[in-house]
């Protein structure tokens, strides 16, 4: 497809501005601008509506089909949320209008859904209190790791370890090094989670924090959690929750309750709001009573009157994470979703995210390796090993899914497991849809046997064939240049 | 049960498959003590009554101010056919691009965001989005600490003060030197103190323009000292006004950076916003984040995909250039739809009016008795003003008034507990300029 770059026709106008109602001063700023215009599109309205449609089109989403990528929880998004952050008493609210005077009564509302979410997502977990601040998982991780680090400082302790088992999502050492740790990594053992051994050896008073995904990534409750917590406690090291994976077990278990320090949560995954094809999403993090003091600047705070305001006074805080108060429009989606749903339809949300998954591992392990047979969570990892005989690789069986308009699992992750094909159901997806998929799955591990070409050369039944990764990494185009 | 297809009947038959009689064995693995001691939350509302309720919210903020207010977040237009765009759910429903066969649309977008991002700045490279322009800044600084393998930092103070703050914020935890630089007097970054700072030391220095008070600058001559000691140049800029100023690239900016609300996304409290991050091509696998690429299918068929993974978190591990994952791919793609809809010529006239209306708010709120301009130096929309008594209390009786003035620098600045920052956007008339200057005048 051509780029909107290449659509462009000199002197063509897309938008009408207004006429200046003001005098201009044409030279008030000589010789502090830019020699030519930016080399922008000039195109119409309907080019660029037709255009970007067109885009759309070759694109696919939870709408479009099953999505079943592992660790990203693509559940179907209500819509009356889309249709909330469009009021414009939230849309066109200046973030700044309530540090003015006379300005925090003009955005009662905004800061009373701030706040209700906040204490939702509290109750959710276990939690004392949440900063909504966080503008993505990875950078709640960041935060709970600054704020365990605060903590650490604060009682006068040098810590320099992080703890991590290898299971991982690659956000979690990631975060852990750039806020100063050096990353401890344990092995996972034959069970599939963190080998109490290993994490035995390395557990001492140089440890800042264990951080853990519990479930893991291998979609698996580690049963030994609380013991990991009570020795992660004695050594003097705090506890951190990466939420990835809560949607397994709302209302089954609370990270709060089960000796976790900091939490964070990903709303785009179990929070209903859509993943935006690669944000916005929105990190929250949540913290036990004695962290508290350390939460970023500012918090939302109920007076007894029943007002709302922004609490600024924080003098052990760590100090702003973000410019504002979060991603609102994220957060005001997964306000919306709570209410929606209320307490039974979370319970109801994870039982049947933990079935549908259940019932697709069951169907399909006969077919394909399952390196833990043992009872999942909300995902599990299958491994293409089998396929691997015949040639056929996780990639190619991703691609040939694509066929059969399915969005592929997440696939070679974990990295402990080779060739993994890791499958998240989700709760909003119906039996009719898992068995679909499950014929598809079962016929391309007879195709891998019979005629494993097919697969090796798939997709077949789209626009464009596989694409030149190595290409792209060696000769990099990262943008468009006029050609003269 | 809504946003959950399966019934129960469907629940006692998968079950029945799983050779199980109940729901509660699938959770078998959770301890009996690890339960919840508590899970209060109110029941599920109906679609209908969570629309009352949350337009009642929405109705509980005002709506109807006339907004003056800007210090880097800013009321401009947007047209109409941007939400058409991005409310198409094959964007949104859709997760990071990692199959790229299924996700061109996401891609080519992203990349033509990249290549909008590079011309407004005049810069080699630009990735797929950051959070906000303050993380931005954040990981541009973290990229210099890391080239340069230093570690002083050099701070203009005419750089936002919410960004110092994150900027502080972030490196609590790292064996970095800060170094603050107050502003000259005429409001622009102060030449001589900064060149006593630079040295061997320095890994970069970061500097804002438009500044925070509004003072346009080509610091060209910074950035060649910089340069001359080895340290990087870091540039944070409103890419609005990139529509006329003198670009981070002709300024010889090693990496600019930015907040790109202003590029049709709403104010929305705070965010979804959108950080944006460019570089000089030596630094490109340096960056952070996502970064899209053009190749080719085994056809010669033109395709993208996301490249230069290796720098990530998801390969590199601890390892990796940054820690981020989700970024804001959908308000890139709002930035690109919106400058499609402006266009070449139509982004020049914005910057036209806003630089117009400006100026004429200026002149108009000169005229008052009392009322000073702080600093003697050019502006594009946005600029400092100051009044004869505290800046805060006049912007409260004008929000009475109905109109959002402008910021009080006293907020963070010391000694401006008198100044004001406004900001003029093409959105605002002739009258409602003139609104502003007799409500200030009847305040004062």
């Amino acid at each position: 497809m051509k780029l909107i770059f290449e659509k462009s026709v000199a002197g063509r106008r897309g938008v009408r501005l207004p006429r200046c109602d003001v005098p201009i001063e044409r030279d008030k700023l000589k010789g502090l601008k830019r020699k030519e215009l930016p080399d922008l599109p000039e195109v119409s309205e309907l080019d660029t509506v037709r255009h970007f449609t067109e885009l759309s089109r070759h694109n696919f989403g939870v709408d479009t089909g099953f999505y079943p990528l592992g660790s990203c929880t693509m559940k179907y998004n209500p819509k009356i949320g889309e249709e909330a952050v469009r009021y414009q008493g939230f849309s066109r609210l200046h973030p700044l209008l309530p540090q003015l005077r006379q300005g925090g009564i003009l955005t009662q509302g905004a800061l009373q859904v701030i706040y209700e979410t906040e204490r939702f997502l509290s109750e959710i977990t276990g939690m004392a209190e949440f900063t909504m601040q966080p503008l993505a998982g990875a950078h709640g991780e960041l935060t709970g790791i600054m704020l365990i680090a605060a903590y650490h400082k604060s009682r006068g302790i040098k810590k320099t370890k992080v703890i991590i088992p290898d299971s991982a999502h690659g956000t979690n050492p990631a975060s852990a090094a750039i806020a100063g740790y050096e990353v401890v990594s344990v092995p996972s053992d034959k069970n599939g989670v963190m080998d109490f051994s290993e994490f035995r050896k390395v557990i001492d008073e140089k440890v800042a924090a264990v951080m853990l995904t519990c479930p893991n990534t291998l979609g698996l409750f580690n049963p030994d959690i609380k013991k990991i917590a009570d020795r992660t406690h004695q050594a003097g090291g705090l506890m951190y929750y990466d939420g990835a994976n809560l949607n397994a077990i709302l209302g089954k278990c609370r990270p709060g309750d089960v000796g976790f320090d900091v939490v964070h949560l990903n709303l785009h995954k179990t929070f209903g709001t859509p993943h935006g094809g690669g944000g916005p999403g929105a990190g929250p993090v949540g913290v036990k009573e004695h962290l508290r003091e350390f939460l970023p600047i500012s918090l939302v705070v109920k007076r007894p009157d029943g007002t709302y305001a922004l609490e600024y006074n924080r003098p052990k805080s760590i100090g702003y994470v973000a410019p504002f108060y979060g991603n609102f429009g994220v957060i005001l989606k997964c306000y919306v979703y709570i209410l929606l749903l209320g307490r039974e339809g979370l319970i109801r949300a994870a039982e049947n995210a933990v079935l549908n998954a259940n019932y697709m591992m069951e169907k399909l392990k006969s077919y394909y390796h399952l390196p833990y047979d043992r009872r999942c969570m909300h995902e599990f990892v299958l491994s293409a090993n089998k396929q691997k005989k015949h040639g056929v690789k996780a990639l190619d069986i991703a691609k040939r899914l694509l066929d059969f308009s399915f969005h592929p699992p997440t696939i070679y992750f974990p990295l402990i497991v080779e060739e993994a094909m890791m499958i998240e159901p989700a709760e909003t997806e119906s039996g009719e849809t898992l068995d679909k998929f499950i014929e598809v799955m079962i016929q391309i591990a007879k195709e891998a046997e019979q005629e494993p070409q097919t697969i090796k050369d798939a997709p077949h039944n789209l626009d464009i064939c596989r694409l030149d990764e190595v290409k792209a990494a060696r000769e990099p185009n990262l943008k468009y240049v006029r050609v003269a | 049960m809504p946003y959950v297809s399966n019934t129960d009947e469907d629940r006692a038959r998968m079950l029945g498959e799983l050779g199980l009689k109940s729901i509660e064995e699938l959770f078998s693995d959770i301890p009996a003590d690890l339960r919840p001691s508590s899970f209060n939350l109110p029941p599920g509302l109906s679609e209908l009554e969570v629309r009352r309720f949350t337009q009642t919210l929405a109705d509980k903020n005002a709506t109807d101010l006339i907004c003056f207010l800007g210090g880097g977040f800013y009321d401009h237009f947007i047209p109409a056919a941007l939400d058409t765009i991005i409310s198409r759910s094959e964007f949104y429903t859709a997760y990071t691009p990692y199959q790229p066969e299924i996700s061109q649309g996401t891609l080519q977008a992203i990349y033509e965001y990249q290549s909008a991002v590079c011309h407004l700045t005049d810069m080699d490279a630009a990735n797929a989005s950051l959070y906000d322009g303050g993380t931005a800044l954040y990981e541009a600084m973290m990229m210099a600490v890391r080239i340069t393998k230093r570690r002083k930092v050099i701070v203009d103070e005419g750089v936002s003060p919410i960004y110092r703050k994150m900027l502080h914020c972030y490196t609590g935890n790292l064996a970095l030197e800060f170094v603050e630089i107050p502003v000259a007097r005429n409001g622009r970054a102060d030449r001589q103190a900064i060149e006593t700072q630079l040295d061997k030391n320095t890994s970069c220095l970061i500097l804002q323009n438009p500044n925070f008070f509004g003072c346009v600058d080509d610091i060209t001559d910074m950035a060649e000292s910089a340069q001359k000691s080895g340290s990087l140049v870091i540039l944070s800029t409103y890419p609005i006004s990139l529509g006329i100023l003198k670009t981070p690239g002709e300024m010889q900016v090693d990496i600019a950076t930015g907040e790109g609300q202003s590029l049709g996304l709403g104010l929305s409290f705070g965010g979804p916003y959108l950080g944006f991050m460019a570089v000089r091509s030596q630094y490109i696998r340096q960056m952070p984040g996502r970064i899209v690429g053009e190749t080719t299918d085994k056809n010669g068929q033109r395709g993208f995909v996301l490249t230069l993974q290796t720098r990530e978190q998801h390969i590199r591990r601890e390892k990796a250039t940054s820690n981020i994952c989700s970024n804001e791919a959908l308000c890139a793609l709002s930035a690109i739809v919106y400058l499609s809809l402006i266009g070449k010529e139509g982004l020049k006239e914005v910057t036209e009016l806003c630089s117009a209306k400006a100026d004429y708010t200026l002149k108009r709120l000169l005229e008052i008795p009392g009322v000073k301009m702080r600093f003697p130096v050019p502006i594009f929309n946005e600029f400092t003003l100051e009044l004869p008594r505290d800046a805060g209390d006049i912007i409260g009786q004008l929000i009475e008034k109905g109109i959002m003035a402008g910021f009080p620098l006293g907020r963070y600045y010391k000694n401006m507990e008198k100044c004001m920052l406004i900001a003029v956007t093409e959105k605002r008339t002739k009258e409602e300029i003139g609104m502003l200057a007799e409500a200030l005048e009847a305040v004062l």
